[in-house]
């Protein structure tokens, strides 16, 4: 899978939790922009993990800090 | 901020200082600095002035004020002083250290028994000691702060799972790299709602992916189990347990923390555990009564029951006057009372308080789902009529407050 078809599946993903339909572009941040909280966070990423069939863990998550770090995150992980 | 760039490191709590002072505002009493002016038995104080019925204190089997545990801390005071003064590993193990080891290994038929100066050392120290940098830590999201705290002081990498959730678990152990060390990391009873982990299953699930299992039986001890060892020994998956974590300040009335194991190394643990190593033992009388309690709790039938019995009355009758509590039904001796919100519970928390009845007010980021709960723990020398007294009150501020 290459980074614009990860892209597009997160994108997919992402949907339900971005409440307040925020316009996502790759310097939107989860925390400020999105105002995820530590729950939304947890069952987000587990959405991922589930769907990419990897581990994003919280050591990891830390230095994720906008969309765009995430897709190149996962890019990596379902790469390796 | 001067012209120089000073900043102040505290105006990250501003906000924090802010949410306390609102909740202070209008004179309410501060539900985090209580004071116990006097405590007259495990069941009753004085609080703030005021005659208090004890709901909140984790003192599970009443031993706190037990003759034969108080008769032998003085003891020990009288023959080995007031403190030690020194580590375990250098001038810190007395007689009574290794003599509440001991008790710690025949309360819990293991081999090996390690005494911390307190529960959230034991996780610290234990968890960060044995799984490092490259290694995996499973978890549940509602772990306890000593827990997560452990995960981050060793650098492992860390993997949440939603609590109690087994699938997720499973799913989370099978994504990680072949080679790498597993540990996964439980709880008995999980302290904010009161209710336990499907451990059977759990633990079968850490096996098939060949981790090693810690489960910190912290709130189990003493009434849970058919010898009091806990929730994994009722689920009849102790033996396949490699570590259980658990403390002196629940149900043995003391303070401290342990783990016991029967790991054949685990001794090293001595030696390379810095939150073992790097900090004073504790008394010699705080061992000498944390020995006695455990062995008195080996043989504890009745109070057992009477401790059971008083959990099923209270969750009963606060559910029957219309309060959303924690679980379905009674699983530990803690039942959570879930609160509509922060506000509400904080004058909740207050009424009860002036109606003379202590309970733990828990508020997030503690708490899971971000509720507000005021968490009663039972104990085996609250009596019937206490109970039937508890219910009178939470009946009385629960309809003053709006809530029932």
């Amino acid at each position: 899978m290459d980074r614009a078809d990860v892209d597009t599946r997160i994108r997919s993903l992402i949907e339900p939790f971005n409440k307040k339909g925020v316009a996502i572009t790759d310097a939107t941040t989860f925390a400020n922009d999105l105002e995820f909280d530590s729950l939304t966070v947890m069952d987000f990423v587990a959405e991922i993990e589930d769907a990419f069939d990897v581990i994003i863990s919280m050591n990891q998550q830390a230095e994720i800090e906008n969309y765009g770090q995430l897709v190149d995150a996962v890019h990596k992980l379902q790469a390796d | 901020m001067s012209e120089a760039g000073n900043s102040d490191l505290f105006s990250k709590f501003d906000e924090l200082i802010a949410m306390r002072e609102v909740l202070l505002a209008g004179g309410r009493e501060d539900p985090f600095s209580l004071v116990m002016e006097k405590v007259l038995s495990p069941t009753q104080a004085i609080c703030n002035g005021r005659d208090t019925i004890l709901l909140g204190t984790y003192n599970y089997m009443g031993m706190t004020f037990d003759d034969d545990v108080i008769a032998a801390g003085k003891q020990a005071y009288d023959e080995f002083g007031a403190g030690t003064t020194g580590s375990r590993v250098l001038n810190g193990t007395f007689f009574h250290h290794r003599d509440v080891e001991e008790a710690l290994k025949e309360f819990y038929a293991m081999d090996h028994a390690m005494v911390f100066s307190t529960g959230y050392q034991a996780n610290l120290g234990i968890i960060s000691t044995i799984a490092g940098k490259g290694d995996y830590i499973v978890l549940d999201i509602d772990s306890h702060a000593s827990i997560w705290d452990g995960c981050a002081m060793g650098k492992a990498e860390v993997v949440p799972f939603k609590h109690n959730d087994i699938e997720a678990m499973d799913k989370r152990l099978g994504r990680i790299p072949e080679g790498a060390g597993k540990l996964v990391v439980l709880e008995g009873v999980y302290s904010m709602l009161g209710d336990i982990a499907p451990l059977a299953e759990m633990v079968a699930v850490a096996k098939k992916h060949g981790a090693m299992v810690l489960v910190d039986e912290a709130h189990s001890m003493g009434f849970i189990g058919e010898h009091g060892r806990g929730v994994c020994e009722a689920a009849g998956v102790i033996d396949d347990v490699d570590f259980i974590i658990g403390t002196f300040s629940k149900s043995v009335g003391t303070v401290g923390g342990f783990c016991v194991s029967n790991h054949p190394k685990f001794e090293v643990m001595r030696l390379v555990c810095r939150p073992y190593v790097f900090t004073a033992a504790l008394p010699p009388a705080v061992m000498a009564s944390s020995a006695k309690s455990i062995r008195k709790l080996m043989h504890n039938g009745n109070k057992r029951a009477h401790l059971w019995e008083n959990s099923r009355t209270l969750h009963a009758g606060l559910r029957g006057l219309g309060f959303e509590l924690g679980t379905g039904e009674p699983q530990s001796a803690i039942i959570a009372v879930v609160m509509p919100d922060l506000e509400r519970g904080a004058a909740m928390w207050e009424a009860l308080l002036k109606e003379g009845l202590y309970v733990n007010l828990a508020r997030p980021p503690a708490t899971p789902a971000n509720m507000t709960l005021l968490r009663c723990s039972l104990c085996a020398e609250h009596t019937s009529e206490q109970v039937q007294t508890i219910l009178g009150m939470f009946e009385r501020a629960g309809k003053a407050m709006g809530i029932i």
